[in-house]
């Protein structure tokens, strides 16, 4: 398989939000706006593809058995130095995405990887399959926040585009709002790759 | 009194799965069937007390006297894990009843963020005491129990109904949990 192939199906064929379907609790929990969405894609990116690098690069070393205990000793330090960061630089978006940093460590996308692929493959692959699913996670993210903020709040990325008062439907960041349009994003992600298919 | 607010608030006005979004997984994953949500909110009830008692007392008399608060990630998912292994040892030795009942579901909750979720979660009341936080975590895994055999239910009927090609399967589900979480709304502002 050649890396750009290793890149795209995080994107596409296996975009671990809308076919794999990993991760899903930040995936409803952050994104009432598009820029909640796009800072914890990145943040989940940071992390995927630092435990991808360590996990690849001592695949060799730990026993089989005591793997998966390793594997979350390694998401859990990236996810400290991510939480620790985003407190000191960016006070407000570690406000909005409040519990959901530390529970990046249980992203199940992330064990996910480093136990299905980078356990299996050299380096380089492993940090192409991070930054492809990390990009893919990413995209899902911020396009459910777009939608959601557009509908909900009538602006985006904070950039208003409806007069100041006018009503918007508040339902869609509200709870509700998040599965609903998960659903929608979801069959809509589905019919298109299976147009491209045919 | 305070008690029943805690307890009111964690299982309806901010329900866990469908309000707070935690613990998807498990509730999109195993809700296909009543018969097998019913045995996980069991194990999870199990598991989130237990996880919450003892991170509770580490937090409080390990990692704060000894100012290690930023390891609070690390030790946490360590101890769940650890637990949950622990508990099924345990279960299989003390009462391979409930063990039949519960043993599949154990090993799928390290990763169930419900778990590290509400023991974070618990740490943050003001004064809070070891009971405040126990009575916590008993009501958010009845909570977590009660959306998602209600959900498991709703599911059961997808079968008996003509889904439009693009929404089967996981689109589907998702709409009728956003139904849910919309019912769980009317109960905002009940405390």
């Amino acid at each position: 398989m050649t890396q750009w192939k290793n890149f795209v199906k995080g994107i596409v064929s296996e975009n671990p939000v809308f076919v794999m379907l990993l991760g899903m609790c930040p995936v409803l929990g952050v994104t009432s706006t598009a820029m909640n969405g796009l800072g914890m894609g990145v943040a989940t990116m940071f992390v995927l593809v630092m435990s991808n690098i360590v996990v690849s690069s001592i695949k060799t070393l730990v026993p089989d058995k005591v793997r998966i205990p390793t594997f979350i000793v390694i998401i859990a330090t990236f996810v400290t130095i991510v939480e620790m960061v985003l407190e000191a630089f960016l006070p407000s978006l570690y406000e909005q995405l409040g519990i959901f940093i530390p529970l990046i460590v249980v992203n199940c996308l992330i064990l996910g990887r480093a136990e299905a692929f980078a356990s299996k493959n050299n380096l380089v692959s492993s940090v192409v399959d991070g930054l492809g699913m990390g990009v893919g996670f990413t995209l899902a993210l911020t396009a459910l926040g777009a939608v959601r903020e557009m509908l909900g709040n009538g602006s985006i990325f904070d950039i208003a585009f409806v007069p100041e008062g006018a009503s918007t439907f508040i339902l869609f960041i509200l709870p509700p709002g998040a599965f609903i349009t998960l659903a929608f994003l979801a069959a809509l992600f589905n019919r298109m790759t299976r147009a491209a298919q045919n | 009194m305070e008690y029943l607010v805690i307890i009111i608030a964690a299982i309806f006005v901010n329900n866990i799965v469908l309000n707070q979004f935690l613990g998807i997984c498990p509730f999109l994953g195993v809700s296909s069937k009543v018969s097998t949500s019913v045995g996980m909110s069991g194990a999870v009830v199990f598991v989130m007390t237990i996880a919450t008692l003892v991170t509770f007392l580490l937090h409080e008399y390990l990692l704060v006297p000894l100012g290690l608060d930023y390891m609070r990630t690390i030790t946490f998912i360590l101890v769940i894990a650890a637990l949950v292994q622990m508990v099924e040892i345990v279960l299989k030795k003390v009462s391979p009843s409930l063990y039949q009942a519960l043993g599949v579901f154990l090993p799928l909750i390290t990763t169930n963020c419900a778990i590290l979720g509400v023991a974070i979660l618990a740490l943050g009341f003001e004064d809070a005491t070891l009971i405040k936080a126990l009575v916590f975590a008993i009501a958010n895994a009845a909570g977590f129990g009660l959306a998602l055999i209600v959900f498991a239910s709703m599911r059961e009927y997808l079968d008996l109904i003509d889904v439009p090609e693009g929404m089967k399967g996981v689109p589907m589900s998702l709409l009728i949990a956003g139904l849910l979480s919309l019912a769980f709304m009317g109960f905002t502002g009940i405390v």
